[in-house]
Parts: structure tokens; C-alpha cells; sequence
């Protein structure tokens, strides 16, 4: 024995970083098999393709970097990356979005600034927007859930669906054929329900659930979009019982979300922005509130700064999925609270063992205290 | 039942009690020799009443408590002080400190002792002195010496008692409490006294220790003291939680807990008073623990202070090649030891000898992600990831805002860090730098208050001597304004005023420049002499001119002496006032008739006179061998100066 000069403490526990991720990686399965049920195997596709160019990414930064490539690639952070910007991709989208988005992700957005742990923003979020800034064509093309495709049409299969991703491997493509033929993704593209939602123009909330095969064909808010709401909440639900985050940050992302939609629902007139349980279960509200938001190192760090950027990143959620130009919100939303997640910091310091509250010592009320007993 | 809040934060990590409670507190045969560290409490170290070579007897004193803050050592056993001198002492460090080492003798003669059969009947003065004597400090760990901490400077309302016991692995306490419970409880009752009876006393169990709860309780039927349990959680014990635990109150920052009324001592000091009290028996043994994998037989022993550790080792089938490291405490806040010879002190409660596969070689540190896990786990609500974050940044002024000074040291947040950072370790650098740099910016302070404070006296000076100065030019000015008689009848008028009243301080202060000068020229001298020999012609040219410039100075003092001598004597002027009038009317009646031309030639007339005077002072000076020659020179050479140039000013006007 080699009597070693270690300092306490001595014991640590099973946890560790690479365990983590895989934990937050697994507990997506929910929603992925959600996605690949109602809109094809695309999602998974686009998580494939992207943790190959994750994986191929991040070790040639660390290469350049000159760290050992072998001990920052078990940490899996590169590829739990990978997993949450291949899901946010729309299914079927070309190969090169998955390309261009992960590698901008992983090179720029998180190694850039120094890799895992230095990161101001979220690298999924930060590839999606690029993507969603500089194609938005191919980045606003969601397939329609396979309820709604015309009776003349199938769901691609699985080596058509990696086709219509990769036209090399399609032999039509290869001997000039046109495109139209193989059937490209513009066959399948549709709406998505924010979208659909958005062009109401006039009619009762209700009315136009009836008109809407997404909303008539749905139960609560949309047709397979809830559902791959629900897988979200799901996998997230699983990450809060094993205490991979505190519930602070959804929560305050969920309720805002929801308070927000109560306030202007307007008992579901015409000029109703929608009920809180269609903006809960649409779009990416719950991966958001589970998987993106969750992103610790890009997020405040005391519970109660959690709950304030959970809360505010809800209300612009709202905001701009109501008034802006972009149907959904999340990837926006996140990056301008990365923002301001230093100065909520700042001022949501908790209150140290021995000071009151103000951070200032005072005594005064234990003395009170003190009196009182005696 | 006793409300109960929760600890903030905390960890539970697997407790490993089981395997050293199966055994009763064993004994271990004498060892070779005992090696006795003057401070093993917090404050200054004792000092030694032995000499090498003499004989003592088992409880008998060997160093007595030095200042308050302090506290006695005894002899464990009978024997002979073979050496006092420094040896490796447990401290993370591994620093040596001065030891007193002992030879038993074997016969483990007790020296006589008496205890006080009805404590009651003395005063708790008499008490805290008999505890002081007697070496008791805390045995939870830190080894505050418990005279002090039973004498607050404020009234105390509760008395806590802690039987925690939070840490892994250790057992000490837990064991003490099975087998002397009623001492325990004595010991209490004891401590309560000497504190004015408070209106509470508590003993805190987790409650993982069931049979000394049990033990404890049968024993406290008759009393008012309290047994509080709560859950297992690590730091559960430290002291501040334990009271936050057991009141809803937080002992201030940077207080203690006797600001807020309340002491808290460990049941082993409740015990070791108990004995010092009742039997007279100072501190020389206590129960460690011995524990962990690469040990055999995991035990608690009653072991004699100074007990080498490897003689521990040696009786418990110690496995040197399957330990990982050894450590003295528990495996959250002890450390780790690098020489098997370091004693056993009032403080080591646990020695922890695991395998490696218990406590593996700590992997390598990964990125800090944030996860917070440590910030969850801190029980003092800090945010050990923003502590990490300016700890490597060293920015000392964030850590200080975030309240690093309240960290405990806990380990809690290292403890759950998924990426295996040694956050304590940087908390602890931090400190230690801190700490530094606040001494440093202390001495830094007093000196820059010191140079302002010279700087602003010398301002003070030469602000008085200005404002003398104008005032003196404003009177000229307005004597020469007036340029009537009065004018500078008054300015004459006032300056005689002005001599008359100190003529004797004028001169005396004259003479003292005279002498400060000649002592100045000296000194120069004597340092041109001695640079004489090798040295640079730069340093001798300066030497050189601080000769000459002493010379000058000497020169100006001594003319300025001699010229103040006639008037500043008020003996040969007797009315000098009068006198000055007389002078001032006839030169302002000259003056006023007179063109520049006669003024100057009046100058020089004067000058002329004053320099036949100055040449005759240099002769006499000459003849006498005077040793203010050289002054006197150039006191003649300047007027001779003077002259040429009221002479040149002379031709000037005339042409």
C-alpha cells in the first residue's frame, strides 16, 4: 500500500456525468417512439445520422484541442446533443440539414466556447435555429401524421424513408428520373396543428376543431402531436423521480405556459389564442419543458433562479408562438433566457445557513426569538 | 415529543456502522511506547512540566494549559519520558509538532487522585478549573477545549448534547453510548450545572442507533434532559446543523452558538467531564474506532492517548497491500495519513483502513455541468458549482459574496459530484489563499495608514510655515504700501516683539542647528572615509557632495548664530525694542531721501563692513585652529559673492 495524500471526502457516490446523459438519452425513448409511430421513421433517421456527426465532430475539436478523445466522448454529452436536435428536426428533412445543424452545434455552439460545461447556450437550440434561420423551407416541411395522408398514399417505409433523406441511394435519383416519381417529402408534408391553429380566421375555437381533421381527429389537441407530447412528459417524469433535475424549471415553464394561454383563451371566441391544454400538448412544449430547458449548464443554478427562467421562458413561448412569425417557439425562447440566466443568478442567490434573508446578518429576530423562550 | 426540522440539504451515503458494533468497547495490551502531541485541542499548545528522563506516574501531568485557550496533558500510563521534541502528529499535512514520548513501565501506576463526591457543593468556578486541568477538550473532532466552551460570555437557554455520530463508519460515540449511558447522563447533569441549569437540555441521536437510544432513554427517566431522534443524513452532527435540527435556529454567521444561547457538546465530553469530575481522572484515553476492509476485526477500543496507530493496526490483522489509503476521522471529512507512527489524540474518534475496492482511486475530474446535484446536497445552502466556477477563476471578491467563509467542509457536495470534482479541495486552496491575502491587505493597510499619516504631519508643517511666511509678507507688504515711518516702525516694532519674546529659544535652537549640522558633516565624512575603498566613482562623487552640502548648511547656521548673537542677547539689549525703533525711523528717513544708486552704495558699503568682519572671524578662526574653518570661508566667500554683484548693479546704473 502506498500510503496515498488524498484529501475527504473519501467516499463518493454512484453517480456520474456519463451515467446522467445516458439516463436523459433512454428516458427520450418515449417520445421518439411517439414521433416514429405518427410521422415515420424520419425522427429516427435524423437522430441517427445526427450522433454520427456528433461523434465525428466532437472528436476532431478534441483532437485539435489535443485532449484525449476517448475520455470526452464517454461523457455522452456530444451525443445526448446529437438526440435532441435529431428530434427536433423535422422527419424526412434532406441529410444535410441533420449534417450541417449537428456539426455547427457541436464545433460552434459547444466547443467553441470551451465544451462541455462552458457552453452560454444550448447547442441543440443553438444548430436548430441556425437551420430554421438559413432553411426555413426545408426546416418548416413536417410530415402529416399517417391518419391524414390521402387513401392513395402509404407511410414510407423504412428504406424509403432513408430514400427521401438520402436521394444517393434512391437508383431514381441516380438515373435522372424525376423526383416526383419516388415521391419526395413534399408528398407528405402538412401543417402541424400550431401552424393550422394560426390561420383560424373567424371561427369559434370549437367550430374550428370540428373543420380541422387534425383537431376533430385528435382527443385533445391535435392528432399524434399529443401523444408525442405525452411520450416527452413521460421520459421526463422518469428523469424527476430519479433526480436528475429538480421539477423547478418545468414547472415554472408549464404553469406560465398554461397561465398565459388561460388568460387570453378568451372562452374559446374567434379571436381565441388557444386553450391551455392544446399549447401543453403542441409543438415542442414538453420536450422543451423536459429535455431543453432542463440543459443545466445553460440554465440558472439556484432552485428558485430555475423556477424564474422556467417561468419566463414559458411566457415568451406564448408570446411568440401567439405574435410571432415562427409557429412554435421553444428553440427561441431557450436562447434568449440563456441570456439572462447570469442575471437571474445574480439575484436569486439563496439564503446562506446564518443570514437572513437580505444576505445581510441580522440577529434581531432571534434575539426576539430568544426572549420569547426565555 | 420534541419538534424536529429537517437538515437542509445532506447526503446518505451507505453507513458501514454494522461491522465494528458487533464487539463490545475491547482494550489493547500496552504499546512500546506513547508518543503525546503538546496540542491536540484547538488553541495554544501546552507546555511541558517533564524533563527527559523522569519518572511519572499513570494520570500524572506532563504539560499544563498555556493561556485560556488551552488545555492540559496527562500521562496515560506509568512510565519514562525518553524524549520531547518534535514528531509527525495527525494533521492533513502531516506536519510535526512538539510530543512528549513515554516508555511504559508496564506497571500502569495510577498517581493519587480524588474525585469530589457532591459536585453540587462547589461552585461551577471550581469545576470549569478541575475540567481545565484536567485536559478535557471536544472529542467530537475539532477539540475545542470544553472549560472555554462551558464559560460563554452570554447566557445559555439550551444545552445540546450530540450523539449524532453522522459520519460513515464510525462508531465511537454510538459504542460509548450503549455501555455508559449512565455516565453519560451524570456527565450531562454535570455540564448543566456549571451552565446555570438551562431551561432545555437535549441529547440528538440519529436514528440509526436504536440500542443507544434505548440505553440512553432507561437512564433519563428521573431528569428533564430531552432524547431528540431524527433521521440518518449526513452532516446531520456538525454542530450548526445539529442545532438547526433540534431549535428551527441558525447560529448566526461568523457567531457561535452561545449568540443565539445555546452550547453543544459531544456525549464522549459529557463522559470524559463525568470522570474528571467524579474520579479525578484527567483525559488520557478514549474509544476509536477501528474499521474498514483491510482490517480483520473492525472494533472499538478504549485507547490510550499516544498510541501509536500502527500499534492499532498491528492487533487488528491490518492487510497493508488491500488498503487504498488510511484515514484518520471518516471517510466524509477525515484525512488521510502517509506515516503509521502518528499517535492516537483526544480528537481521533476513527481509524479507517478500507480495501481498494471500498474507497477506489478517485477518477479523473470531468467538466462541471451544472447539474446542481451539489448545490441540493449543501447544507448550508451555498451554490458549491458558482464556488467551483470563481475558485478556479480565483476571483476572491465573488467568493466572498457567495459566502465561501460558511462553507464546512462537509464534503456533501464532492460527495454527489457526478463528475468526481474535488470541490472541497478547491474550497479549501480558496480559503487558505483568502486568508493569506486578507493578512496581507492588514499589514498593507497599516503601513499605507502609517505613510499617510507621516505624509499629512509634513503637510501640516509646511502649511504652518507658509502661513507664517505670508503673514510676515503681508506685513512687509503693507509696511511698504504705507511706505510711511509707521509702517515699518510697527513691522520692526513687531519682529523686535517677536525675538523678545523667545531670544533665549532663538539661540538655543540656532545652537542645536549648529550641532545637527556639524553631526550631519560628520557622518558624511565618515562615509566618504569608508567609501573610500571599492567602490564606484559614482557612489564616492556622491558621498563627496553630501560632504560639501554639509558644509554649506554648517556655513549658513554658524553666520546666521553669529549674526542673531548681539541682538537675540537680551542681556546687551536690554531695551531692544526701542532700540529697533530708533534704527528703523533713522534707516526710513535715510531711505526716503535716497536714490537707487546711494541705496546700493549703502549696500555695499554694508556688505563691505560685514565682509571685513566675516574675513577677520576666518582669520581668528585660522590663529585659533578652529575646526568651523571651512564654514567660515564660505560664509566670506558668499558676501564676497554679494558684493561683486551690488557692485556690478552699481556700474550698471551708472552707465
Amino acid at each position: 500500500m502506498a500510503l496515498l495524500k488524498l484529501t475527504s471526502p473519501h467516499a463518493h457516490s454512484a453517480q456520474n456525468t456519463a451515467r446522467v446523459m445516458q439516463l436523459v438519452i433512454l428516458a427520450t425513448i418515449p417520445g421518439l417512439f411517439a414521433l416514429t409511430l405518427f410521422f415515420g421513421w424520419g425522427s429516427l433517421i435524423n437522430v441517427t445520422l445526427s450522433c454520427m456527426v456528433a461523434v465525428g465532430s466532437e472528436a476532431l475539436v478534441i483532437r485539435l484541442r489535443k485532449r484525449p478523445i476517448m475520455f470526452y466522448l464517454k461523457d455522452y454529452s456530444a451525443i445526448l446533443t446529437a438526440v435532441l436536435l435529431g428530434i427536433s428536426l423535422p422527419p424526412l428533412a434532406p441529410w444535410w440539414i441533420a449534417v450541417v445543424g449537428t456539426s455547427f452545434a457541436i464545433i460552434i455552439a459547444k466547443n467553441l466556447y470551451g465544451g462541455l460545461g462552458y457552453n452560454p447556450f444550448n447547442p441543440a437550440m443553438i444548430g436548430y435555429v441556425v437551420l430554421l434561420i438559413s432553411f426555413p423551407v426545408q426546416m418548416t416541411a413536417w410530415p402529416a401524421p399517417a391518419e391524414l395522408y390521402p387513401s392513395d398514399m402509404q407511410v414510407p417505409g423504412l428504406w424509403h424513408s432513408i430514400q427521401i433523406v438520402l436521394p444517393l441511394l434512391n437508383p431514381d435519383t441516380l438515373s435522372g428520373v424525376s423526383e416526383t416519381a419516388s415521391g419526395t417529402i413534399d408528398a407528405y408534408t402538412a401543417a402541424t396543428p400550431l401552424d393550422t391553429f394560426k390561420q383560424n380566421t373567424g371561427l369559434l375555437v370549437d367550430q374550428f376543431y370540428k373543420k380541422e381533421l387534425f383537431f376533430s381527429q385528435g382527443t385533445w389537441a391535435g392528432l399524434g402531436w399529443e401523444w408525442v407530447n405525452i411520450g416527452f412528459l413521460l421520459g421526463g417524469l422518469f428523469l424527476l423521480y430519479r433526480k436528475i433535475f429538480t421539477w423547478h424549471a418545468p414547472l415554472g415553464m408549464l404553469l406560465s405556459l398554461a397561465l398565459c394561454s388561460v388568460i387570453f383563451y378568451d372562452s374559446g371566441s374567434s379571436s381565441s389564442l388557444g386553450s391551455p391544454l392544446f399549447h401543453l400538448l403542441s409543438g415542442a412544449t414538453m420536450f422543451g419543458a423536459f429535455f431543453i430547458i432542463t440543459d443545466p449548464v445553460t440554465s440558472a443554478t439556484s432552485n428558485k433562479g430555475r423556477l424564474i427562467y422556467g417561468a419566463l421562458i414559458g411566457v415568451l413561448i406564448f408570446i411568440i408562438r401567439s405574435w410571432g412569425s415562427y409557429p412554435d417557439a421553444i428553440a427561441f425562447a431557450v436562447l434568449l433566457m440563456n441570456f439572462a440566466a447570469p442575471l437571474i443568478d445574480n439575484y436569486t442567490m439563496p439564503r446562506t445557513y446564518g443570514y437572513s434573508k437580505s444576505g445581510v446578518k441580522s440577529n434581531k429576530k432571534r434575539k426576539e426569538d430568544q426572549s420569547d423562550a426565555r | 415529543m420534541r419538534k424536529i426540522w429537517n437538515l437542509i440539504g445532506g447526503v446518505h451515503p451507505p453507513e458501514n456502522k454494522h461491522q465494528s458494533v458487533k464487539d463490545s468497547v475491547g482494550s489493547l495490551p500496552l504499546p512500546e511506547k506513547l508518543i503525546i502531541p503538546l496540542n491536540q485541542h484547538i488553541g495554544a499548545p501546552s507546555k511541558a512540566i517533564v524533563a527527559i528522563g523522569d519518572k511519572v506516574l499513570k494520570g500524572q501531568v506532563l504539560a499544563n494549559p498555556k493561556g485560556v485557550l488551552s488545555a492540559g496533558v496527562h500521562a496515560p500510563t506509568s512510565g519514562l519520558v525518553s524524549d520531547i521534541g518534535d514528531h509527525p502528529i495527525p494533521h492533513p499535512s502531516g506536519m510535526s509538532a512538539h510530543c512528549i514520548t513515554l516508555i511504559p513501565d508496564g506497571e500502569d501506576q495510577w498517581i493519587a487522585h480524588e474525585g469530589l463526591s457532591n459536585y453540587r457543593d462547589h461552585v461551577p468556578e471550581k469545576l470549569l478549573e478541575i475540567i481545565r486541568l484536567s485536559g478535557v477538550a471536544g472529542l467530537g473532532g475539532a477539540g475545542f477545549p470544553t472549560a472555554v466552551k462551558l464559560n460563554p460570555q452570554k447566557p445559555i437557554s439550551t444545552l445540546i448534547l450530540n450523539g449524532t455520530e453522522c459520519e460513515p463508519y464510525i462508531t465511537s460515540d454510538d459504542m460509548l453510548m450503549r455501555e455508559h449511558p449512565e455516565d453519560i447522563v451524570q456527565g450531562i447533569e454535570i455540564l448543566s450545572y456549571i451552565l446555570g441549569d438551562p431551561k432545555e437540555v437535549v441529547i440528538g441521536v440519529e436514528d440509526n442507533k436504536p440500542e443507544a437510544y434505548a440505553a440512553l432513554k432507561s437512564y433519563l427517566k428521573n431528569t428533564t434532559i430531552e432524547l431528540a431522534t431524527f433521521e440518518t443524513r449526513y452532516p446531520s452532527g456538525g454542530e450548526k446543523q445539529l442545532i438547526q435540527i433540534l431549535t428551527g435556529t441558525e447560529v448566526p454567521a461568523k457567531g457561535l452558538p452561545s449568540d443565539i444561547g445555546i452550547a453543544c457538546l459531544n456525549v464522549g465530553t459529557a463522559y470524559a467531564v463525568y470522570r474528571a469530575i467524579v474520579f479525578g481522572e484527567p483525559l488520557i484515553s478514549r474509544i476509536t474506532t477501528v474499521t474498514g476492509k483491510a482490517c480483520t476485526i473492525n472494533r472499538n477500543y478504549e485507547i490510550l492517548i499516544g498510541t501509536p496507530i500502527s500499534h492499532l493496526l498491528k492487533h487488528n490483522a491490518f492487510n497493508k497491500k488491500n488498503c487504498s489509503r488510511l484515514i484518520v476521522g471518516g471517510p466524509m471529512m477525515g484525512f488521510a495519513l502517509e506515516n503509521l507512527d502518528i499517535p492516537v489524540i483526544k480528537t481521533t474518534n476513527c481509524i479507517l483502513a478500507p480495501s481498494e475496492e471500498e474507497f477506489p482511486s478517485p477518477q479523473p475530474a470531468q467538466a462541471c455541468i451544472r447539474c446542481g446535484m451539489c448545490a441540493e446536497a449543501c447544507p448550508a445552502s451555498l451554490l458549491p458549482q458558482q464556488l467551483l466556477w470563481y475558485a478556479q477563476s480565483k476571483n476572491y471578491e465573488k467568493l466572498e459574496v457567495q459566502n465561501l467563509a460558511d462553507c464546512i467542509e462537509c464534503g456533501a457536495c464532492s460527495y454527489v459530484c457526478p463528475s468526481n470534482i474535488p470541490l472541497v479541495q478547491y474550497y479549501r486552496a480558496s480559503k487558505g489563499e483568502m486568508k493569506k491575502q486578507a493578512e496581507e491587505k492588514v499589514s498593507a493597510d497599516r503601513a499605507r495608514q502609517r505613510f499617510e499619516f507621516q505624509k499629512n504631519r509634513k503637510e501640516k508643517e509646511i502649511f504652518a510655515k507658509k502661513v507664517q511666511r505670508d503673514v510676515r509678507l503681508k506685513a512687509a507688504a503693507q509696511a511698504n504700501k504705507t511706505s510711511g515711518t509707521e509702517g515699518i516702525i510697527q513691522a520692526a516694532l513687531d519682529r523686535a516683539e517677536a525675538k523678545k519674546s523667545s531670544p533665549e529659544d532663538q539661540h538655543s535652537r540656532s545652537t542645536r542647528r549648529i550641532a545637527r549640522f556639524e553631526d550631519q558633516l560628520r557622518s558624511a565624512q565618515e562615509k566618504l572615509e569608508s567609501l573610500k575603498e571599492g567602490v564606484t566613482s559614482d557612489q564616492h562623487e556622491q558621498a563627496k557632495a553630501a560632504v560639501e552640502d554639509a558644509k554649506i548648511r554648517l556655513a549658513e547656521a554658524i553666520s546666521s548664530h553669529g549674526l542673531s548673537m548681539p541682538i537675540s542677547n537680551p542681556s546687551e539689549t536690554p531695551d531692544s525694542a526701542s532700540e529697533a525703533i530708533t534704527r528703523a525711523q533713522a534707516k526710513v528717513t535715510i531711505q526716503a531721501g535716497l536714490s537707487d544708486e546711494e541705496k546700493l552704495c549703502n549696500t555695499i558699503v554694508s556688505l563691505t563692513a560685514r565682509l571685513e568682519k566675516a574675513t577677520t572671524r576666518l582669520e581668528i578662526a585660522k590663529t585659533e585652529g578652529s575646526e568651523h574653518i571651512d564654514a567660515f570661508t564660505v560664509a566670506a566667500d558668499k558676501l564676497k559673492e554679494k558684493l561683486a554683484t551690488a557692485e556690478a548693479d552699481l556700474s550698471k546704473i551708472r552707465t
